[in-house]
């Protein structure tokens, strides 16, 4: 039967082309604006590396003023530390992988007849693009031996590498970083981790950074973060070493702890070295060491902030909106042709199989306004894409990056599609169901 | 065999309550040609419907093929009117987007018969209406007589034991009217009982029984003499008409 009644509602559509079209076009628009709100929802909220989820921790520890929190609405530790906390904790040997590192600017220069130009710099350990599994497409990373004394090597993004050496294989290049010679060592490919978990400084879904040197060069070339460099000590910071010395908090530190024994043993590690800091008069505040997974890291951060979900919560609303007009223009579509539903019945037609004619009938009509939502969702998100690349001419990642459609996202919208229209057909047909057969031959 | 023993058919509002049947009882007799007669809001269309399983009747009994139908669940009611009875409309009730061949066909669909099957009983019932070369026009296509002809094929296509007519001539004129009855009598002769609703009395006349209806009550039966001298005096009729 089910080819039988396929069949009836495509005739039923040709019968009814404009109540059809407005339906599709009413399921259609709900469910392009959900799919959108969604898709940027799902990027914004996801976790880029959700397989390390319980490997990888921030590591972070309230140094702050004891009289005056960071963040009075939350009880969080700074999300970056001091130098001299990172420098002890990177010296343990119980993390797999760690990382310390910043986001400095540097200026690039002889490399041809490119002029100099400006580039965000991470200045970072080597278990960086291991940690964070940043995919090469030319060479590799340094080894740790050259984080220090260290090696003027350089890594380079591929963008700035299509910039500098026109996307050529520049491994073994040099070229010059705020007038030192370093020589590239490997280019990354395309990388947006979306967020930018590892750094949420300068927006949580800024582009990585264009380059990447070794940890050593920032006390060799007294390079500072260009993004979060805070004090809330009375401190003399007249030099660079007084900087490093300080309380100040610029540095941030990832690392990767296998299960849960050496988790807890990094963290009785991190208490040991607050306990022996606190008795020298440092942390004055109440013990709050932190080791944070990725998730748990976002969330603290509010990557996805409240106006985001209320977008979410109306384009549902919208949806709903749309599917209440579906209903009525569905119910009107089925008591017009009620007087063919109370001949189907006269000739035998139980309830069960009207409603299953009619249930086909929506079921068809839930597809193509899936389709058809689909396909403005995509022209929707490529529209957002394109005002995005326009303001950001040239540039590949960031917030264009998000604008695309995933499986999640396209998986959400037939879900969302086939069951809500049959959700808001299942009234309908039931209605039409129950009544006698007598009364609609009455109306012929 | 269909009988109904005091069976009664209200129709409420809010203000009034309306007795369409009231303690109506018939027995109909494998075979027979039965017409109801009556005159307008007498419960003809009413009864039919009961009958035809289409309406629930409030009180009494009623019997089809010794079933007792109030018994029967919605599936067993639509499978016993989908397998047993045939309806005959007076404004045809054919399906308007569906063609000749399609419309016939609609009954057998529901009884989930082999695609053969259905081929040969929509050819055979055409081809007893006259109208297997019609098979793929449209409703629309098709005059009223030819309409009428059309629902008669949908309605014996299934080959059921009771064949329900409601003034399946009011909208013909006498010429297609009587081409009507002619296959009405043709599918009686073939075994299928048949109750048909008419204002006319010429009409009724050539049922084996009228049966008179009054306010839902049965006030008068009726038996008529054989079918062929009826039909002899009809022509007799329709040549002093001409």
């Amino acid at each position: 039967m089910f080819g039988y009644y396929l069949r009836l509602a495509s005739r039923s559509f040709r019968h009814n082309p404009g109540i059809t079209a407005l339906m599709v076009l009413a399921i259609a628009l709900g469910i392009a604006v959900c799919v959108m709100t969604l898709t940027v929802y799902h990027a914004m909220s996801g976790n880029p590396i959700w397989w390390k989820n319980d490997r990888l921790y921030a590591v972070t520890m309230d140094n702050w003023d004891p009289n005056h929190p960071l963040n009075p609405k939350s009880d969080l530790p700074p999300p970056e530390m001091t130098y001299k906390d990172t420098q002890f904790l990177f010296a343990s040997n119980i993390p797999e992988r760690k990382v310390v590192m910043y986001s400095t600017e540097g200026v690039v220069s002889g490399v041809g007849s490119e002029p100099a130009a400006q580039i965000g710099t991470r200045v970072t350990t080597a278990d960086f693009f291991v940690m964070f599994e940043a995919p090469f497409l030319y060479g590799n990373g340094w080894s740790a031996g050259a984080d220090r004394p260290p090696q003027p090597l350089i890594v380079l993004s591929r963008r700035e590498n299509e910039k500098l050496f026109a996307g050529a294989n520049s491994v073994g290049r040099t070229l010059r970083w705020n007038d030192h010679e370093f020589r590239v060592i490997g280019v990354l490919n395309d990388w947006f981790p979306r967020p930018r978990f590892y750094d949420l400084n300068g927006g949580s879904f800024a582009l990585p950074d264009d380059a990447y040197i070794p940890y050593g060069w920032g006390s060799e070339l007294q390079l500072l973060n260009k993004e979060e460099n805070d004090c809330w000590r009375p401190e003399k910071l007249d030099t660079y070493q007084d900087f490093e010395a300080s309380d100040c908090v610029w540095q941030q530190m990832w690392v990767e702890l296998p299960d849960a024994a050496s988790r807890e043993r990094f963290q009785s590690l991190v208490d040991a070295y607050w306990a022996e800091q606190r008795k020298a008069g440092r942390f004055e505040r109440p013990k709050n060491n932190r080791l944070t997974n990725v998730a748990g890291w976002l969330r603290d951060n509010e990557v996805v902030n409240n106006d985001n979900r209320v977008l979410v919560g109306l384009a549902f609303a919208f949806l709903a909106l749309c599917l209440i007009n579906t209903v009525g223009l569905l119910l009107a579509k089925f008591l017009n042709g009620a007087a063919v539903t109370g001949i189907r019945r006269a000739l035998g037609a139980s309830r069960q199989q009207i409603f299953a004619q009619l249930l086909i009938e929506v079921g068809l009509l839930s597809a193509l306004g899936a389709l058809l939502g689909l396909a403005l969702a995509a022209l929707g998100l490529a529209a957002v894409r394109h005002m995005y690349a326009a303001a950001h001419l040239g540039e590949r990642g960031g917030y264009q990056e998000l604008m695309h459609f995933d499986v999640v996202g396209v998986a959400w919208a037939v879900i969302l599609a086939v069951a809500a229209t049959l959700a808001a057909g299942l009234y309908p047909a039931w209605r039409i169901g129950r009544l006698s057969p007598a009364v609609y031959l009455k109306s012929q | 065999m269909l009988e109904m023993h005091d069976v009664s058919k209200i129709y409420r509002t809010d203000l009034i309550e309306t007795y369409a049947l009231r303690r109506f009882s018939l027995q109909v007799s494998p075979g027979e040609f039965v017409a109801i007669t009556g005159p307008s809001g007498s419960g003809k269309t009413t009864f039919l419907n009961v009958a035809g399983l289409l309406e629930e009747f409030d009180s009494g009994r009623y019997l089809l093929e010794e079933k007792d139908v109030r018994t029967l669940s919605d599936d067993e009611r639509s499978r016993l009117r989908n397998e047993r009875i045939g309806f005959i409309f007076q404004s045809f009730n054919l399906i308007p987007d569906l063609d000749v061949y399609d419309n016939v066909e609609v009954p057998l669909r529901y009884r989930r018969l082999s695609g053969a099957d259905r081929r040969e009983r929509i050819g055979s019932a055409l081809e007893l209406v006259g109208l297997a070369s019609r098979a793929k026009h449209m409703p629309a296509q098709l005059s009223g007589g030819q309409q009428q002809r059309v629902a008669i094929a949908r309605a014996i296509a299934g080959d059921p034991a009771f064949l329900l007519a409601d003034e399946p001539t009011g909208n013909l004129d006498s010429l297609m009217s009587r081409q009507v009855m002619d296959l009405l009598e043709q599918i009686n002769e073939m075994g299928t009982t048949i109750l048909l609703v008419t204002h006319d009395p010429e009409l009724a006349r050539r049922a084996q029984r009228n049966v008179h209806l009054v306010d839902g009550q049965i006030s008068d039966f009726r038996a008529y003499e054989p079918r062929a001298a009826v039909a002899g005096a009809m022509d007799a009729a329709g040549a002093a008409r001409a």
